[in-house]
């Protein structure tokens, strides 16, 4: 049952991606109407494979790197259809939704291996560090999005060659705002998941700021990167396009620390 | 297929083959069109009509008794009320019936046949026309399902292609770049340096979108006050806009300066004040007023005449581009407007209402003839020829009479009646 929705869930990501891809191009009613209906489909299938996987395990999807990745897609998607909700920015989903594919097909090669957690207290802290944190790295991907879409339309402005996605996409002023947005909400979630993941580290009895090369680094770096565009911002109006460069690479060092826990 | 009691015609002249010398002496002015509706709706041969005239065309829609009458009574009606000769008016008349005329109407609604491709204000000429017409009772059944199909034909243009997206012109052009780079114009600013008619063009533009503050710098202090004063904005003395221009959010120059007034350095000190806030230059001035490596800056854009002429000219091949796939739009709306008009037709429907009433009568005489087996062959073929006669006694009368009505102007009335009441388009 767990397999049939999931498999259910990338397939309408898949079309929702097309279909997203289609309406950049060609703006019919149908093209949007299918992805939208795509992406809902593809969420509450997805909802169903954590609700059964998680009464199996008898926990939250967020221990091994299958379910950090399902959780996070299925995350990036919730955190997507709010955004879309609130901003009304129709093309966004040409560019979370192929991600939000990517990851869940990836999630696929995985294994589906369950891990022991420990009960009570610790997995509170447990849980409460990786929901923040995966919360946190939802919110990134939308600043991704918003990024590439930042980078598309300045390039075209500035260069004056002015495409049909020019017409399409949403001011430079929207797609900054909305960086920064995301970015505002993403970066407190993810330092508390930080932080959490301390106390979780001292409950199990390790010390509370374990010092691990591929571990901890690459956290500190992307923290780092977020705590720079966040504070930057308003210190020193860093926007426009170094900030949509910044969710960029901030959103790779992500990806990147992701595959340095699974390795 | 239309009938041939209820066709379709278009009598016009239009920018494209009149000069404006014809066109104004045919156009119709507001008094003059509703004393010509009243006219020709008074007209035998004239069932329906509606004027169209704008400054771009002259165009009279009409449902006629007969197509090549009603084109030629169509012609000498324009000529004779404007008090020309027809004869070297001819070359420049148009007609068209049926079909091309309905292509024709929802081409002009959707501003396809527009001088200027894609603009709005054509569509709200056709409203009106229609809107006079209906209310001088000019227009009938297949008029007003006409132009209301054409209205939304029109729409469906608008929304489903690019026609009228793009800027055609250089303050349209303008105003879209800078709703691209602030998206609401609102809360910004925008500073006049040098007071040259397109930027003051560009400005008024800016300010129907929302802009509030302006600021203007000239090298003359009272044509910048002068100017400041109607666009109800504030005056800058020449030499002060260099220290203040970091205020603004958009910059359009158009001096007479012979070399560059605004550079690099001068650009970079107001993007650091603003906080990397954008700024938006538009220089509208030859030679120009801006040097262009100001462009290389981030956050700054910098576009010059010949840059916003570019985006204008890539603009109307774009629209000419849409313009295709509207046609196809237009292309099923016609066929689709067809399907409705023959149904008006008289004939099909007495067939339909025929077939219906034979086919009640055949399921009734068999039901009645399986409790009558005792009938010989004979009987039985009475019994058949006696209800046949009966349901074209019935028949009779209705058929004749919905003939002969839908050839008056309420036909269509009629029409949907019998259909109605015989439920023959479920």
């Amino acid at each position: 049952m767990d397999k049939v929705s999931f498999h259910l869930s990338l397939l309408s990501y898949l079309v929702a991606s097309l279909s997203y891809f289609i309406y950049l191009a060609y703006r019919g009613p149908l093209v949007s109407t299918l992805a939208k209906w795509a992406v809902t489909f593809g969420l509450v299938c997805q909802t169903v494979t954590i609700g059964i996987r998680s009464s199996q395990t008898g926990h939250g999807p967020y221990t091994t790197s299958f379910e950090v990745a399902l959780f996070l897609s299925w995350l990036m998607v919730v955190v997507y259809i709010l955004t879309e909700w609130k901003y009304k920015i129709r093309d966004l989903g040409a560019f979370v939704i192929p991600l939000v594919f990517v990851v869940l097909l990836f999630s696929a090669f995985l294994s589906k291996d369950t891990t022991f957690v420990p009960e009570s207290e610790i997995r509170f802290w447990l849980t409460m560090h990786r929901t923040l944190s995966i919360t946190g790295y939802a919110a990134f991907s939308i600043a991704f999005a918003a990024g590439i879409m930042y980078l598309i339309q300045e390039h075209q402005v500035k260069t004056k060659k002015l495409g049909i996605m020019y017409f399409r996409m949403p001011s430079l002023e929207v797609l900054d705002n909305l960086n920064f947005k995301v970015i505002t909400v993403g970066f407190p979630l993810f330092t508390l998941g930080f932080m959490t993941g301390s106390i979780w580290n001292t409950e199990m009895n390790l010390p509370f700021f374990s010092w691990d090369i591929t571990r901890t680094l690459p956290l500190v770096v992307t923290w780092s990167i977020y705590c720079l565009i966040f504070f930057g911002r308003m210190a020193v109006g860093l926007r426009g396009k170094k900030a949509a460069q910044g969710a960029i690479f901030g959103f790779i060092t992500v990806i990147g620390t992701y595959f340095l826990h699974i390795l | 297929m239309m009938s041939t009691e209820s066709n379709l015609v278009l009598v016009g002249v239009s920018h494209k083959a009149t000069p404006v010398e014809i066109r104004e002496k045919l156009a119709f002015n507001q008094v003059k069109l509703k004393a010509s509706l009243e006219h020709l709706v008074r007209c035998p041969e004239i069932v329906e009509n509606i004027i169209l005239s704008t400054c771009n065309r002259v165009e009279i829609y009409a449902r006629v008794e007969n197509s090549d009458n009603g084109i030629q009574l169509l012609k000498d009606f324009i000529c004779d009320y404007h008090a020309l000769s027809r004869g070297s008016l001819d070359q420049y008349f148009y007609s068209y019936r049926d079909n091309q005329a309905i292509e024709h109407l929802f081409r002009v609604s959707a501003s396809l046949d527009s001088m200027i491709l894609g603009e709005a204000q054509i569509l709200g000429q056709v409203k009106d026309a229609y809107s006079t017409a209906r209310d001088l009772s000019s227009t009938g059944l297949v008029l007003n399902q006409l132009f209301e199909k054409a209205f939304n034909v029109a729409k469906k243009v608008r929304e489903e292609t690019g026609i009228s997206e793009r800027g055609v012109s250089i303050s349209s052009a303008a105003v879209e770049l800078a709703k691209k780079i602030f998206e609401d114009l609102e809360n910004h600013s925008v500073m006049l340096v040098g007071t040259g008619e397109m930027a003051e063009l560009a400005a008024k533009h800016l300010i129907s979108y929302g802009v509030k503050t302006v600021y203007v710098a000239s090298r003359t202090y009272e044509r910048a006050a002068s100017l400041a004063q109607s666009l109800n904005g504030c005056a800058l003395d020449f030499e002060s806009f260099k220290e203040e221009i970091y205020r603004a959010d958009i910059v359009i120059t158009s001096t007479a300066a012979p070399t560059f007034i605004i550079h690099k350095k001068m650009i970079e000190r107001a993007i650091h004040k603003r906080k990397n806030k954008p700024i938006f230059l538009i220089d509208i001035a030859v030679p120009r007023d801006i040097a262009p490596e100001v462009n290389e800056l981030e956050n700054v854009y910098l576009y010059d005449i010949d840059d916003l002429q570019n985006v204008v000219n890539a603009n109307m091949e774009e629209r000419q581009k849409e313009a295709e796939s509207a046609m196809e739009i237009i292309k099923q709306e016609v066929t689709k407007f067809n399907d409705w008009f023959s149904t008006l037709d008289a004939v099909p429907t007495i067939i339909e209402m025929r077939n219906r009433a034979e086919e009640m009568r055949k399921n009734e005489v068999e039901k009645a003839l399986k409790n009558l087996a005792h009938l010989s062959a004979d009987d039985q073929k009475i019994i058949h020829q006696l209800t046949q006669s009966l349901i074209n006694k019935i028949l009779h009368k209705p058929t004749i009479n919905l003939k002969k009505k839908t050839q008056s102007k309420d036909g269509h009335v009629y029409l949907q009646a019998i259909r109605h009441l015989f439920h023959l388009d479920d």
